[in-house]
């Protein structure tokens, strides 16, 4: 029995997480929230060097060819870290790309997001569309798109988003040169304020189909199993961050991670966020081996990352007390980025409902 | 990242495979034997036996201890494949799991050359007297004395909770013989021979309706200074050595318990006002619930069995399971139940999986309780993995006789 990663992979957190210690973190977070950039141009060109976005693209394309568990590992990294980057937005694009890309596709993006010259996003979201399957803002006619997608993360900045269009049997795959003709781009505000969201408005915008429904949900499991690891990644520090504060903070002469009220929430904490990182691996090694189960253990990752996620970041901020709810206090960051990764890829209702249509078609396989 | 065996595990698996095909082939064929009953017992004496024969008892233990030095990886494949068979089992797991490793780690040599190759050959069953009417979670309160007499000590008391004292040999059992010194240290262990007079097991009846467990009153039961465990004094600390076999011992989820498919066939065949009840938005997300729970403990086990099997300690696996395991049995349970209307709430109503969900809805609630409560496992969890400050205690420092409650 090996249910864990591999030593390379975890080489490679552990490189992750001295650098991310050391540059990144709720601080850095606070400065690009009270900043305008898009994101942090110093640390994307750090984060560039040290080959994560090279990670997942092949050698023939430029890259390092690693497998989804390194692309696991760097996801939970960079969800520990807050860093205002396009990381996580790039690596689903690249996903995508990897996929469901041409041979000509793989060619033309790939290189240069593995040299940091391509920043690369994904939109789903048209405002009010209820999930991710049901795209209905967004058209394709004869190579050209129209239509608008909000919100966007990592939208300004990118060079190419992949965006979902209404197909004949669901959303289909879109490839979108962000520099090309009837493309506009404005900032879309959201509850995050670290990571910037845009709105893209396609006016005939020139388009090449990336793959069809099929290609999409596949895709989509491949970026909830990676979503899922940015979350406990982001759930965890939240934790933690509320453990240190029990051990500090004094109230009625003791220590108030001595009151079971507490620490049982504390425990709490810690629980989710186990029960999701088995479901995160079990989807970390679904990916890596292609294997039948990937459906079913990408959407249980998820579902169980976000619950994760949700409350460590709601009792972070309540076991911190009136401070907590303070704009100086750093739960805030966590508060609102659980808000982010809940919207990223629809919502927890969705994905709960996604897993059981999954388990009933095993199910009636089987029979 | 893989879920196979390794070399060596996947050959001691198909070498136990293969004997077992053959050694426990025998009891396929025999109808169940209920519960406790003699029948149980002497299939289980037999089946012990003949493993021990076979070399397939105390797979971890020292050899000099009769055991075979082996791994707990090579202790968990047999378990595994065992579990596969019709073979009985159960009987023997306190005794060797828990009270016989206590045995040979704290007593005298005489006392592990009498007693430890008995037990593990299936001889003599073996049970735990630890828990008291007044002493649960916070066991080191138990009042049950022993008072030296001579070569002897004088046991006088009760214990409950006791797995099958009607049916065993012997007991390790945890009594006060100090109790002028604080609730820790004045605890002592010994060995009691079950048979002794002055031993009454009484079947102790569960709100189930079953009755699982004893309680077992010592009246001038009377035990030689030879068969004590430890130093005089040092009882809890020796009790802890049995405990954490206990922990590691109570995890899982019960076998054969309804689980996230049981409430997908359920909903299935229920018909609402509103629709097939399958269909309805809260059935889904509840079914997606307790896949979670159900799923998430079984990988946060192989997640333990990995860590094992590189020979490391595994985390706090055990502890997450056990908070998670029974409160999730017991709301699946409520859920589909609710779903049935009447047939759920009537007990000769539905067919065999209702008739399963309202056994794990009863049971649920003594597996919240059993083996460390939800609570003291989220102390443990908090407290040893995240290093936040224990409880305060009170109590802990003062004689035990003089300790009054806040």
């Amino acid at each position: 029995m090996n249910f864990d990663f591999s030593d390379d992979a975890k080489a490679l957190r552990d490189q992750a997480r001295r650098f991310l210690d050391e540059r990144a973190g709720a601080a850095v977070a606070r400065k690009a929230m009270d900043g305008d950039a898009p994101y942090d141009a110093e640390l994307w060109t750090s984060v560039v060097e040290l080959g994560w976005t090279a990670a997942r693209v092949p050698e023939a394309h430029g890259g390092i060819g690693l497998s989804a568990e390194e692309a696991c590992v760097l996801a939970e990294e960079v969800g520990r870290s807050l860093i205002p980057v396009p990381f996580v937005s790039t690596l689903m694009a690249t996903e995508a790309l990897l996929l469901a890309g041409s041979e000509a596709q793989q060619a033309r993006w790939l290189p240069g997001i593995a040299d940091g010259s391509v920043i690369a996003t994904i939109g789903w979201a048209e405002g009010d569309a209820a999930s991710p399957a049901t795209t209905r803002g967004v058209r394709a006619e004869g190579g050209r798109l129209s239509g608008t997608k909000v919100p966007v993360p990592d939208l300004q900045g990118a060079r190419l988003a992949i965006v979902s269009a209404a197909g004949r049997d669901g959303p289909s795959l879109h490839l979108v040169d962000l520099e090309g003709p009837g493309i506009t781009i404005e900032a879309a505000p959201t509850l995050d304020l670290v990571r910037r969201h845009g709105r893209l408005t396609l006016d005939g915008a020139a388009a090449e189909p990336l793959g069809d429904a099929a290609a999409f949900h596949a895709w989509l499991d491949r970026a909830a199993v990676l979503s899922a690891w940015e979350a406990i990644g982001t759930g965890t520090v939240a934790m933690e961050m509320a453990v240190a504060y029990a051990k500090e903070r004094v109230a009625f002469g003791q220590k108030i991670g001595r009151y079971q009220g507490v620490k049982h929430k504390c425990a709490d904490m810690y629980v989710k966020l186990e029960l999701a990182r088995a479901h995160a691996m079990h989807g970390a090694w679904a990916m890596a081996t292609d294997a039948p189960e990937l459906g079913q253990a990408a959407a249980a990752a998820r579902v169980a990352a976000l619950d994760a996620l949700k409350f460590a970041a709601e009792e972070n901020v309540q076991l911190h007390g009136g401070i907590g709810f303070t704009w100086e206090s750093d739960c805030q960051f966590y508060y609102r980025r659980n808000r982010q990764i809940a919207f990223a890829l629809g919502s927890r209702a969705w994905w709960a409902d996604r897993l059981v249509r999954t388990l009933e078609r095993r199910n009636a396989r089987a029979a | 990242m893989d879920f196979n065996d390794t070399p060596t595990e996947a050959e001691y698996r198909a070498k136990v495979r293969a004997w077992l095909a053959d050694a426990a082939a025998k009891y396929k064929d025999m109808p169940d034997a209920e519960g406790r009953n003699a029948e149980f017992v002497r299939r289980s004496k037999d089946w012990q036996k003949t493993k021990h024969d076979a070399g397939y008892t105390g797979i971890t233990w020292p050899k000099a201890m009769g055991g075979q030095g082996l791994t707990p990886m090579h202790s968990i494949i047999f378990s595994q494949e065992e579990s596969k068979t019709a073979a009985p089992t159960g009987l023997y797991a306190i005794g060797l799991g828990m009270c016989i490793p206590t045995v040979f780690t704290h007593g005298n040599p005489e006392v592990i050359q009498r007693f430890v190759p008995k037990a593990l050959e299936g001889g003599e069953i073996w049970c735990q007297l630890f828990s008291e009417p007044a002493a649960g979670s916070d066991l080191a309160g138990i009042r049950t004395r022993a008072v030296r007499d001579g070569d002897d000590w004088v046991i006088n008391g009760q214990k409950v909770w006791t797995t099958n004292a009607h049916l065993c040999d012997y007991g390790i059992i945890v009594t006060r013989t100090d109790p002028s010194k604080p609730k820790h240290k004045g605890l002592t262990m010994f060995i009691v021979d079950m048979h002794a007079p002055g031993v009454e097991a009484r079947p102790l009846k569960q709100m189930s309706g079953g009755a699982d467990f004893n309680e077992v009153f010592f009246t001038d039961v009377r035990v030689p200074d030879a068969w004590r465990l430890g130093e005089v004094g040092d009882g809890w600390k020796v009790a802890l050595t049995t405990l954490m076999h206990e922990r590691l011992a109570v995890g899982g989820k019960p076998r054969h318990s309804p689980d996230y498919n049981t409430l997908i066939d359920v909903a299935r065949q229920i018909e609402t006002e509103m629709g097939p009840a399958i269909e309805a938005t809260h059935v889904r997300q509840k079914i997606a619930d307790v896949y979670l729970a159900d799923e998430g403990i079984k990988l946060t086990q192989m997640r333990a069995l990995s860590a094992l099997s590189k020979g490391q300690i595994p985390g706090a696996e055990q502890s997450i399971s056990k908070v998670v395991v029974a409160k999730n049995m017991q709301d699946m349970a409520a859920f589909a139940l609710d779903l049935s209307e009447a047939a759920g709430f009537m007990t000769d109503g539905g067919g065999s999986d209702l008739e399963r969900l309202r056994a794990s809805y009863m049971w649920s609630a003594g597996l919240r309780i059993a083996g460390g409560t939800d609570e003291i496992l989220r102390n443990i969890i908090a407290e040893r993995v995240l290093g936040l400050p224990g409880d305060l205690r009170p109590d802990k420092d003062t004689p035990f006789n003089e300790a009054k409650p806040l």
